[in-house]
């Protein structure tokens, strides 16, 4: 395999998808409606990541007491909903996790 | 919620990025630990394992492309499927850019190398907040860094770990970027249109689970930015409490 060929073509690819609009922004006139749908991407995206990851860790849905993604992450949700608290969410989920781990022998 | 009135150097915003960035450093280092060992593993060179976190740095593609190529899989084959699993950067970049675009080329260009999951959901959360201070682009060139040379260097022990580190994806450090997306995206469902983004997003992925190559996360992202612009369109009320970043600079 052509290794060289090979960074070279997924490196043109990652920055073609990072890099080009951030370029061209600058000369473009963002209407309203673009501005608008683009204040949903943080919501969109980190849910659509966060989401599979807690309820499926390991591809198959586990809505069950032994999914500590899924107990961790509802008491982050719960900390981060009435606190707003960023470090206290981490600090407290992290805890509840490696705890709930431990409880439940995993 | 930035409470200290003292304006803030560059130095500072570089050092509250890496800072602020610092949890989900801790959770990508089993990763590259494991990514360094792995490809090695799978029958790529150190120097090309080297050299993919160094020029290419996106985890999961990387991921991907170590398996393959222990699959053997054609290099145009490995790169359509990189540009598939990174094209939600092309989301976080057009997300970003209203805030960034008046920084020149020298600045947009390394700020766009290393744009990350990671990075965009610190920088999001902070640039908003900022209030005509100079040095926007110092607290994510700081985030950036951060996660780049961690990056780097967890790679280049896992490569020279080999397989040391087996089993390191089960030290529950992964977690870590996933409860730092909870805390900053929770905060941000202050509306119906908001909500609604995040439950159908959610919703979406967790039943696109089994599409290959990230892209039920990409049509979940999409569906959920629907969802939301039509609810806002629905019910304009919502409007009066969210800002667009058009006031900015």
């Amino acid at each position: 395999m052509d290794e060289i060929l090979l960074i070279f073509g997924m490196t043109v690819v990652t920055f073609g998808a990072r890099y080009p609009i951030l370029a061209l922004v600058g000369r473009m006139k963002l209407s309203p409606s673009v501005l608008r749908a683009l204040r949903y991407v943080p919501p969109a995206v980190l849910s659509a990541i966060v989401a599979p990851a807690l309820i499926a860790p390991n591809h198959q849905i586990a809505i069950t007491p032994t999914n500590a993604y899924l107990i961790a992450g509802i008491v982050a949700i719960g900390i981060a909903a009435y606190r707003k608290n960023l470090m206290l969410t981490i600090g407290i989920g992290m805890i509840v996790f490696l705890v709930w781990r431990v409880i439940i022998g995993g | 919620m930035i409470t200290d009135r003292t304006i803030p150097t560059r130095r500072s915003e570089f050092l509250a990025g890496a800072k602020d960035t610092l949890p989900m450093i801790i959770g990508a280092i089993p990763f590259g630990f494991i990514f360094g060992a792995l490809a090695v593993n799978n029958g790529l060179t150190p120097a090309a394992t080297a050299g993919m976190s160094l020029f290419v740095f996106a985890g999961s593609s990387q991921f991907i492309a170590a398996g393959l190529v222990k699959d053997g899989a054609a290099i145009a084959v490995i790169v359509v499927t990189t540009f598939i699993v990174n094209l939600r950067h092309a989301l976080y970049s057009a997300s970003l850019a209203p805030y960034l675009k008046h920084l020149p080329q020298r600045w947009l260009l390394p700020l766009g190398f290393m744009l990350t999951d990671e990075t965009y959901a610190v920088v999001i959360r902070r640039l908003p907040q900022f209030d005509r201070t100079p040095h926007q682009q110092w607290y994510q060139l700081g985030s950036s860094l951060a996660m780049y040379v961690n990056w780097q260097i967890c790679t280049w022990i896992g490569i020279a770990a080999g397989s040391a580190f087996t089993g390191a994806e089960n030290w529950g450090l992964d977690f870590a970027m996933l409860v730092t997306f909870i805390g900053i995206v929770v905060p941000l469902l202050t509306t119906r249109p908001m909500i609604l983004c995040a439950v159908v997003s959610s919703v979406t992925a967790i039943l696109l689970d089994g599409m290959p190559n990230n892209l039920g996360l990409l049509i979940a992202a999409f569906l959920g930015i629907a969802a939301g612009v039509w609810a806002e369109s629905a019910t304009p009320i919502a409007h009066l409490s969210s800002s667009a970043p058009e006031g900015q600079n």
